[in-house]
């Protein structure tokens, strides 16, 4: 049995994202694939699976270096991949200190700039031209400079945790 | 970076894992045998220590086997020196610790 769930997540809520798909895998939905705003589930046993997800460019070694230690790719989603493994297999993080989760919320950052920076770029360059639809690129890189904040917060609470531990 | 820098837990149980050649699900297991099930490296954040040791030269990759798709890492001599001195320096802190608190 299968079934597809159309919903979305802010990118600074990719933890609440995390958490969702895994209550799905607690209730007997484990995620077989990804689309854009849209999730495949298939079914499973309740809580047979764990699943994580995060930013990640294409990357070929990473993805069999996951698969070796019992993991499976899921899908990707833009920039975003998704892992599931069984719970017989033992826990399943990605990330398992400070430094690492520091490093992801980074990788994100770069991603929301570089995006951001571009829209920001266009919308202006575009405000000028007869179409006049430079708004919906500003409008764009508002909300992906307001995602950046989100990021740059969780960052910053971390850093401050790192600064007594580890 | 100064390689005097104290390392990571993480960083120190990998080049302790990898004093015999391994991969990485080897580390992960044998970090968490090694710390009584304390530590738990998880694969992204290993992956990510993995690629930055073999940077700097304290670990290296070893030639992929026929048959055998995972790769092995082993330990440099120069990795073995940085363990050796965290050892010291660690020691120094429980020293310490068990000084000062009885």
């Amino acid at each position: 049995m299968e079934k597809t769930i159309r919903k979305w997540f802010m990118v600074w809520d990719f933890e609440k994202e995390e958490e969702w798909l895994n209550e799905m895998a607690l209730s007997g939905w484990v995620l077989d694939g990804v689309g854009f705003c849209s999730y495949h589930f298939s079914r499973c046993e309740p809580g047979e699976y764990t699943v994580r997800l995060e930013m990640h460019p294409q990357d070929e070694p990473y993805l069999q270096f996951m698969r070796d230690t019992g993991a499976e790719y899921v899908g990707r989603m833009l920039q975003w991949i998704y892992f599931r493994k069984k719970t017989t297999e033992g826990s399943f993080d990605l990330f398992s200190d400070i430094d690492s989760r520091i490093a992801h919320l980074n990788k994100i950052g770069r991603m929301l700039s570089l995006v951001g920076a571009a829209n920001l770029i266009i919308g202006m360059a575009n405000t000028f031209s007869p179409a006049r639809l430079g708004w919906v690129n500003l409008l764009c890189a508002t909300l992906l400079m307001y995602a950046l904040g989100r990021i740059h917060g969780k960052k910053e609470a971390l850093e401050k945790e790192r600064r007594l531990h580890e | 970076m100064p390689d005097s820098l104290a390392l990571t837990e993480s960083t120190y149980y990998i080049l302790l894992a990898l004093h015999t050649p391994q991969h990485g699900y080897g580390i992960m297991q044998q970090t968490e045998a090694l710390s009584g099930g304390r530590v738990r490296l998880a694969a992204g954040t290993l992956y990510g220590a993995l690629n930055a040791l073999c940077d700097k030269g304290w670990i290296l990759p070893l030639p992929v086997e026929d048959g055998s798709r995972r790769k092995e890492y082993k330990l440099t001599e120069k990795g073995l020196q940085v363990l050796r001195t965290e050892v010291k320096r660690l020691r120094e802190l429980a020293d310490n610790g068990e000084r000062i608190l009885g």
